[in-house]
């Protein structure tokens, strides 16, 4: 009997597919909670939760010498912004709250710092104790340990009516976000995990789904092709990233006031590239486990995780291990924190942009690629 | 190709990957499937019947041999071959969060019928299957009938010119398994053909033509006529039984001149060995009437795999006779009284009262959904009753349900071991949990491991037995702390004719020794086994009684003589009927 030769890719049923898979996403709760609440809670958490900088610092000041410049160092550091400082006799009586972690660090003036300052010989003193169990609070007791040394030179200067001692000062300023506030690059860093979670996590339970169910058993004896079971797996959920994202920019934005100075065309193009990438990597491993559990707590470590530790979002990249900075080249996150932080905090400066755009670019292929080569028409191999 | 056939399958083997190249899932296997008639593709489980299936439809790659459907090979031209071939997978492949409109619409695109043909595909289809009424509803909060009736549409859509059905009466009640059966010889009456595998030998009988596996090999091929003819005469029916049936049953199997045996109600019902007469002379004294009967499917299946069990339990030898404590009445040791459970709005359990003796089997029976499994698992404790009393022992569940647990071994519907655990360990474990220690809880795993024959097995896992060996070490499990009263949840459904009469062989020695046993089925002839029945039926227990009597209610002039199944679906449709004259929604 002759019929009708059957043709190739079909827009018809990959247009009914991706109807199907939308309307599932919106019939599943858990799905639109993830889109919409979980940006809301994660960019407040990172917005407000998590800081990085330390306003007010509590830190105590040990005069064991009470000598006139010893007093002059005390009252720089009650003037201080950035301190609150707990004054004491003795290291003794600052101990206890030191262990319980009321204070960050101790700055001790001996006993001869006022002896050996007169002295001249440059043996003066100050001893600097800081709390090593938290790194980077420790870091900031030591700057403003140096802070306060500084001013104090300086106070020490204007009360001899000379001027400032050090020939040289250092005056930073940091540019693209002048206050250093903290929330203005972890915001955009975030929506990167945002993006990573509908794009991988969300879809890591897609493709196992349907073999948990037995539908995708039913669907492969149709006349669907690959192509159109990969796209309307993709497709549907490109989307739900796009409104995840929207929303985010407005959250930021408007409620959290981060500014966003690249423009919507680029932000757009960096979304898609880095949702192609996560996509590809949740459809991966859904296809591969055919398994929602497995899938998840894969895509759990080869998305979610490395966007958060190795992205460069809360650690330095380049204070990390050449090894594992050698791991952070391969994760498309890291070039999508950059995109974000630059777009948010810079513009759209293209030698920045470009370079990290052109690695999304790769590695959505890669993996929408290998997700291609992995899906089987049949139920074996 | 011959004009009438649609598969031509010859020489067919095939394993799965990870699977030695000795256990093959299907071996030298042959098929010829015509057009217009429905072919049976009849087995247990672990025959071959899915994997035949998937080759078929194109979505499996075999090892080796050859296969032709409808004059295409699936594997290199399959997207021709989905078009012109209809295949319903064991779960239907539907959507459950799609209605029941959006997944034909769903299946209608994926198959290219749009337009007006769609909509005249649509009509029909739905008037086929009676789910007008039901287009806007979710897949999901269909029936199980309803659901089944939703996947052979959905199958159906594109008119394929062969129909393969993987099982698709299971978990699916009675009144539906029939309906379905109508429908589906209507589609092979105008010229499909159809491919149905059943784990039902009596579902295979109805088939035209027959295809019986087991193993992975084909052990007939013919018309079931052929299978039926040929044991004409070897089948015969005991009645009018003096003394236990059981103990009857037992004795006749351990004549050289009976392969097989079970109990049918009342009576017991054997099967011959070829050219032997009906051993009147050995058990006449105690049977005086021993009848001819019509074969059916499952004796010559179980004639082909070289006869079942002898009917003996080396568990019998090890069991010490059940006493029970002078408060507990043993015409109740069991009890339920008004037993109600209700989720929310819906009441799955409807004051329900019914008492169970010491050594009796009391079978719960119901299609799915009617609310047995409910019941059985709030008489085990394992659900609160919303009101009323489950007592078993004499004690109430709700106060002391361990106490109560304690005097009950249970076996799940799903093998609910440790897979990954040896079969020693597995025992060691329940024992353990039973508060067994030390050298009785060694004695005790010895025995077991003897008594159901796993001692070569000892060490392998779990999960990776045989069935019937998962089986019996589910049993073995159960029983670690003799208990009592036995709980069995659908303990065979799936399993092979022979593991279940040796399943069975096991339960009739436990009885012997007093213990009670309850037993959840949707198996007609595992209901046979019953001494008493109770059929639920939305929520409410609608017949108690032995399966005997059941049948008795329900005959007429038009079926002096009705089997089991007949008794189920007539007592279900007088109910309906009931409750519509009252003036309840049917």
């Amino acid at each position: 009997m002759t019929r009708t030769p059957h043709e190739g890719f079909s827009l018809r049923r990959l247009r009914a597919l991706c109807i199907k898979e939308t309307k599932q996403i919106l019939r599943d709760p858990s799905s639109l909670l993830i889109a919409v609440l979980l940006p809301v809670v994660l960019l407040f958490i990172f917005g407000f939760g998590i800081s990085l900088d330390t306003n007010r610092l509590s830190l105590g000041i040990v005069l064991e010498d009470q000598g006139v410049e010893a007093q002059r160092f005390a009252a720089v550091a009650a003037g201080s912004p950035y301190i609150t400082p707990r004054f004491a006799r003795t290291r003794a009586e600052l101990a206890t709250p030191m262990a319980e972690g009321a204070l960050r660090g101790l700055i001790v003036i001996p006993p001869d710092f006022g002896a050996r300052l007169a002295a001249g010989d440059g043996s003066a003193r100050i001893q600097v104790l800081t709390d090593g169990s938290e790194p980077n609070t420790a870091n900031f007791v030591a700057s403003y340990a140096q802070g306060l040394f500084e001013s104090w030179l300086h106070a020490r200067a204007d009360a001899r009516g000379l001027s400032a001692d050090p020939p040289v000062s250092l005056e930073p300023r940091y540019w693209f976000n002048p206050s250093t506030e903290s929330r203005n690059f972890l915001i955009p860093g975030s929506i990167a995990v945002v993006m990573t979670i509908i794009g991988a996590l969300l879809t890591s339970l897609v493709v196992a789904r349907e073999w948990e169910r037995g539908t995708m058993e039913a669907l492969l004896a149709t006349p669907v092709r690959r192509a159109e079971l990969l796209l309307s797996k993709a497709l549907p959920y490109y989307g739900l990233g796009l409104i995840a994202m929207a929303v985010c920019v407005v959250i930021a934005v408007v409620l959290m006031h981060v500014p966003l100075r690249g423009s919507i065309a680029m932000l757009f193009v960096a979304t898609s590239l880095f949702l192609g990438s996560v996509l590809g990597i949740g459809l991966l491993l859904s296809t591969l486990t055919r398994n929602q559990f497995n899938a998840a707590l894969a895509a759990l470590n080869a998305a979610f995780l490395p966007a958060v530790m190795l992205s460069g979002l809360i650690f330095e990249i380049s204070s990390m291990p050449a090894f594992v900075q050698a791991v952070t080249l391969i994760v498309p996150a890291r070039y999508f924190v950059t995109v974000m932080q630059t777009l948010f905090q810079a513009g759209d400066i293209a030698a920045i942009l470009l370079p990290n755009l052109l690695f999304l670019l790769v590695s959505a292929l890669f993996w929408l690629g290998l997700t291609a080569r992995r899906t089987r028409m049949r139920l074996d191999g | 190709m011959a004009a009438g056939l649609a598969v031509s399958i010859r020489g067919l083997t095939h394993h799965y990957a990870g699977q030695g190249a000795e256990e093959h899932a299907l071996d030298d296997v042959a098929l010829s499937v015509d057009r217009g008639v429905i072919t049976g593709l009849a087995g247990p489980d672990g025959a071959g019947k899915t994997t035949l299936m998937r080759l078929m439809a194109g979505l499996l790659k075999p090892v080796s041999g050859e296969i032709e459907v409808l004059g295409l090979d699936p594997l290199h031209a399959a997207s021709e071959l989905h078009l012109r071939v209809g295949y319903m997978p064991q779960k239907f492949g539907l959507y459950e969060d799609l209605t029941v409109m959006e997944n034909l619409v769903l299946y209608a695109d994926l198959r290219g019928v749009t337009g007006a043909a769609r909509q005249a595909q649509f009509e029909r289809l739905l008037d086929f299957t009676d789910l007008h009424r039901f287009t806007g509803r979710l897949a999901g909060k269909l029936s199980g009938g309803m659901k089944q009736k939703l996947g052979l549409a959905c199958t159906l859509v594109g008119q394929p010119e062969l129909l393969l059905l993987d099982e698709p009466g299971v978990g699916v009640d009675p009144i539906s398994r029939r309906e379905l059966w109508r429908m589906v010889q209507a589609l092979a009456a105008d010229g499909m053909a159809v491919v149905w595998a059943t784990a039902y030998l009596e579902e295979a009988e109805r088939c035209d033509a027959l295809c019986l596996m087991n193993a992975g090999r084909v052990i007939f091929a013919g018309a079931p006529g052929e299978q039926i003819a040929r044991m004409r005469g070897r089948s015969v029916l005991a009645c009018d039984i003096r003394g236990n049936r059981r103990h009857f049953l037992r004795r006749a199997l351990g004549l050289p001149g009976v392969i097989d045996g079970v109990i049918q109600g009342d009576a017991v019902r054997l099967v011959l060995a070829e050219g032997q007469a009906p051993p009147v002379a050995e058990l006449g004294e105690d049977a005086p009437r021993i009848v001819p009967v019509e074969p059916r499917l499952e004796d010559a299946f179980i004639d082909l795999v070289g006869g079942g069990p002898d009917g003996r339990s080396a568990l019998a030898g090890t069991l010490a006779e059940v006493a029970l404590p002078d408060h507990v009445d043993p015409e109740a040791v069991i009890r339920a009284h008004d037993l109600t459970r209700r989720f929310g709005d819906f009441v799955a359990t409807d004051h329900v009262s019914f008492s169970v003796r010491r050594g009796e089997i009391f079978g719960l029976l119901g299609p799915n959904g009617a609310g047995k499994s409910t019941t059985f698992r709030m008489m085990c404790g394992l659900l609160a009753p919303t009101s009323g009393e489950a007592q078993v022992m004499g004690i109430d569940l709700k106060h002391s349900a361990p106490e109560a647990r304690q005097n009950l071994g249970y076996m799940a519907q799903k093998f609910s071991l440790y897979g990954n655990l040896g079969v020693e360990r597995n025992l060691r474990f329940f024992a353990g949990i039973y508060g067994l220690s030390g050298r009785s809880r060694d004695r005790k795993v010895a025995q077991m491991l003897e008594s159901f024959e796993l001692d070569r097995y000892r060490r392998t896992q779990a999960g990776e037995l045989p069935l019937g060996f998962k089986q019996r070490l589910s049993l073995a499990c159960a029983l670690m702390h003799e208990p009592p009263l036995l709980f069995l949840d659908e303990p065979t459904s799936g399993v092979d004719p022979v593991t279940r009469r040796e399943f069975w062989s096991h339960i009739n020695a436990l009885v012997d020794r007093g213990v009670t046993v309850m037993v959840t089925t949707h198996f007609m002839d595992e209901a046979e086994y019953c001494d008493r029945i109770g059929l639920v039926y939305r929520g409410r227990l609608i017949a108690v009684g032995p399966p005997d009597d059941l049948k008795r209610q329900v005959a007429d002039a038009a079926l002096p003589d009705p089997t089991f199944e007949d008794a189920f679906i007539r007592l279900i449709e007088r109910d309906d009927a009931a409750r519509a004259a009252a003036g309840g929604v049917p």
